[in-house]
């Protein structure tokens, strides 16, 4: 025990289960097959969709919620979450202080301008003229700082009265990887005293979908569990959601009297090849490098990709693994803020979370050390290692 | 001999290697002459039609080979050409071995790519037709410049860097973001040095429009390298641009066990968030005020120890305002004998690469003893009492810099550099 050992002491999460720390662990620790989905309104493509969610809860101007679009406003709320969550989201002094980084990708563009110039081109032949005539008559002026990455920062900062340092880090799965990374680092070395990390990824929208088709990622036709997606497709379900955690330093989390989840010991990275000779020795190495030991829970992030999750499947059967996307869909940049805040959740209640398929191997003691993955579905890995406090 | 250590007992943190390339050209010697002889990269927009555009120049970079390939692959060139730079002036091989921090521009669909899908399939209209064309394989090629991380992930394999490397997005502040990720790292003591790049050819039709209609741009068409002029009275917005720099930051003491050159210091970074508005800042500048004031700080200096301000200076009314209300709020009276001055005013604003292109002339303006002047500057802002270096370089011992950076979403970051170690 460390006064600069680095605590979780507010987690906010939202996904296709609802939303909060409470009602999630309560839906990982018996889960119900099939979780919510949305098979029609993209098919052939199913999606986790967003819950009811009342965002003036956490965003209560109208204006403010108006400037933003569903993804940053899902990024805001869940925030916001992880502020209440921590006793914080009142204490003015300690949000002007917080230091933040968010894993972000772009928001929404405008679907139908988008679909009016592509088939208008389909009549023309001067498209740059014609994206001109379009995007400047049709363009929402303000839409442009809904799809801004760091205006989701920037919205948390506004709604929130998050002040300190706003860093926003892009690259899919990597960005919550070096975000979570980088938060315990700058916490461990002094560098910061409290830190609001975390990410959220809005998937109802067809151009977010694109994004993973374009290289044939998606899984199509009707849902199928995350650890035996046989059917067409490329494996990954996607789903709405966000995770978002206060991390903070021993010494600053026991000073105020704050409530400690658990401590996140390690946080490691990587950038493999994926050569197919090293993939999995890649992907063993990092979580060896966590002083993984064999059967100890590990809460995967893996996506459903094909080869990136039979890889790791293949890598990390020695573990007792969780796979909790086939719950939520895959998250993108909360992947691994998600698979922390239920590291912390499982070690807090004394409990592993439910089996969701043969391949999850039971886990019946409490447990205090427990290992979290994010493999990304196409580039990037982390992994942590998450303790008792 | 000299300590390794700043007045926080932290590793002091040298620059080693620097590269740089703009509209004005590739590489510190070609930028620096041109930004020495107050030229101007700014000309009318030919890489796409400007028809019912608002503004119709930029700084866009036209010369290379990747110039008309879209947003991902020119800010890839752009970010590996000042690496390469850098790297080589480092003296440092293929393999770079510290960990890269880039600040690049959001990544997007290219609207030529979009286009094409459509065309290549005759099922479904909208984006069910993408769909329909991504699922029969037409999208494979182009997968990778939808993704976040690709631009950094080719730089760590090019360079050599290592692990996961780190893409940051803080708007306007992004460049010095990059450097002061790389300077934290260095002082955790987790490398000895880090690649630290801002690079960003994002400048499309659609990011023109988007930035147009939110009324930040310069419409002052007529006369392209006459349209940026911070500090003016009749400025009237940005220009967009682009570019890219590099800089190898390493602890002093590795910089001199190895016998690398030392460039410049490092010696303090600052950052405060503003949650006023989203792309207005707090009327009375207190963020950016504490921004600067927290580098200062960091950096273990006074505001008297600062010779020369690289400002921000965008052109737009706003930001030059606000601005010279939070200088003039730390430095006092004596602001108006400290030089401010604006690169943007030749190169435009770079964006996300900003930060880090204004730290290379930063450093650069100290080596050299020549402060590159704020050009365009015929209508001084009676407002705005700054000696802006107006129009034509200065020769000066500068020993300090102040760099600020500013951006939507309440960015505001600081860097103190220094041409001594002491």
């Amino acid at each position: 025990m460390s006064p600069h050992d680095v605590v979780i002491t507010g987690i906010g999460l939202v996904s296709c289960l609802g939303e909060g720390a409470e009602l999630h662990w309560k839906a990982f620790k018996t889960p119900s097959l099939p979780p919510p989905i949305d098979s029609e309104r993209f098919a052939p493509y199913t999606v986790h969709p967003l819950p009811e969610i009342d965002w003036s809860l956490q965003i209560p101007k109208k204006g403010d919620q108006r400037q933003m679009e569903t993804w940053q406003r899902l990024g805001v709320y869940t925030a916001g979450l992880a502020l209440d969550d921590a006793g914080l989201k009142t204490d003015e002094a300690l949000c002007a202080t917080m230091d933040m980084i968010v894993a972000a990708g772009g928001g929404e563009r405008d679907e139908d301008v988008d679909e009016n110039i592509l088939e208008a081109s389909l009549a023309r032949n001067d498209n740059g003229v014609l994206l001109n005539e379009k995007l400047t008559n049709d363009l929402r002026p303000t839409l442009f700082l809904a799809q801004l990455s760091n205006l989701m920062a920037g919205n948390i900062s506004i709604v929130h009265k998050i002040t300190g340092s706003s860093r926003t880090f892009m690259g899919e799965e990597g960005a919550g990887v070096s975000a979570l990374q980088t938060a315990v680092a700058r916490l461990a070395s002094g560098q910061s005293t409290h830190i609001l990390v975390g990410g959220a990824f809005q998937t109802e929208h067809p151009d977010m979908l694109l994004g993973y088709e374009l290289a044939g990622y998606l899984h199509r036709g009707s849902w199928e569990p995350l650890w035996a997606r046989s059917g067409d497709g490329g494996g990954v379900i996607t789903g709405s959601g966000g995770a978002f955690l206060v991390l903070e330093t021993r010494e600053h989390a026991e000073a105020r009297g704050g409530r400690i989840y658990a401590v996140v010991d390690t946080v490691v990275s990587g950038l493999s090849p994926r050569s197919e000779a090293t993939f999995a020795g890649d992907i063993a190495a990092l979580v060896g490098a966590l002083g993984a030991e064999p059967g100890q829970l590990l809460i995967s992030g893996a996506s459903g990709a094909n080869r990136a999750t039979g890889t790791e499947r293949e890598a990390l059967g020695d573990f007792s693994l969780r796979g909790f996307s086939g719950l939520t869909g895959h998250l993108k940049e909360a992947q691994l803020p998600f698979a922390v805040a239920l590291a912390a959740l499982a070690i807090s209640n004394g409990e592993a979370p439910g089996v969701l398929a043969d391949v999850e191997t039971p886990y019946s003691a409490a447990p205090e050390r427990v290992l979290t993955t994010a493999i990304g579905h196409h580039r990037g890995e982390g992994a942590a290692l998450v303790r008792k406090a | 001999m000299a300590s390794y250590k700043d007045h926080l007992g932290r590793p002091l943190i040298a620059v080693t290697g620097m590269g740089v390339v703009t509209s004005l050209g590739a590489g510190k010697a070609e930028n620096w002459a041109a930004l020495t002889s107050g030229k101007s990269g700014i000309h009318a927009v030919t890489r796409f039609p400007v028809d019912h555009m608002k503004t119709t120049i930029a700084g866009t970079v036209d010369f290379l080979p990747e110039s008309n390939e879209g947003m991902s692959a020119l800010t890839y060139e752009l970010a590996a050409i000042a690496g390469r730079e850098a790297v080589a002036q480092a003296g440092i091989g293929s393999d770079f071995a510290g960990p890269l921090f880039l600040a690049s521009p959001p990544i997007e669909l290219s609207w030529a790519d979009r286009l094409a899908m459509y065309r290549s399939s005759d099922k479904g209209a909208g984006y069910q037709r993408l769909f329909d064309a991504a699922r029969a394989g037409h999208g494979r090629a182009i997968f990778d410049e939808t993704q976040f991380g690709t631009v950094a992930d080719r730089l760590a394999v090019l360079f050599g860097t290592r692990g996961l490397p780190v893409t940051t997005s803080t708007a306007c502040a992004s460049g010095a973001t990059a450097i002061q990720l790389g300077v934290e790292a260095i002082r955790r003591g987790e490398a000895d040095r880090a690649l630290a790049i801002g690079a960003d050819g994002s400048a499309s039709a659609e990011s023109m429009i988007r930035f147009s209609l939110l009324s930040a741009l310069s419409m002052q068409n007529d006369r392209p390298e006459r349209a940026s002029k911070p500090f003016s009275r009749d400025r009237d917005g940005f220009v967009l641009a682009e570019g890219g720099a590099a800089l190898v930051l390493e602890s002093l003491e590795s910089a001199v066990a190895r016998g690398a050159e030392v460039l410049g210091i490092m010696r303090g970074c600052g950052e405060k968030a503003d949650d006023f508005h989203r792309t207005r800042s707090k009327p009375d500048g207190s963020p950016a005020i504490a921004a600067v004031k927290l580098a200062l700080a960091d950096a273990g200096m006074s505001e008297d120890e600062i010779d020369y301000v690289n400002a921000h200076g965008t052109s737009t009314p706003e930001n030059d305002k606000m601005e010279h209300l939070s200088l003039s709020t730390v430095f006092g009276p004596r602001i108006r004998s400290v030089p401010v001055s604006s690169n943007k005013s030749m190169i435009g604003h770079t964006l996300s690469a900003a930060g880090a292109v204004e730290a290379v002339f930063s450093l650069m303006t100290m080596r050299e003893g020549v402060i590159p002047p704020t050009i365009n500057y015929d209508q001084p802002d009676p407002a705005i009492d700054l000696d802006v270096v107006p129009n034509v370089k200065r020769d000066a011992d500068v020993k300090t810099v102040l760099s600020n950076s500013f951006g939507f979403g309440g960015q505001n970051a600081c860097l103190v550099m220094a041409r001594e170690p002491v």
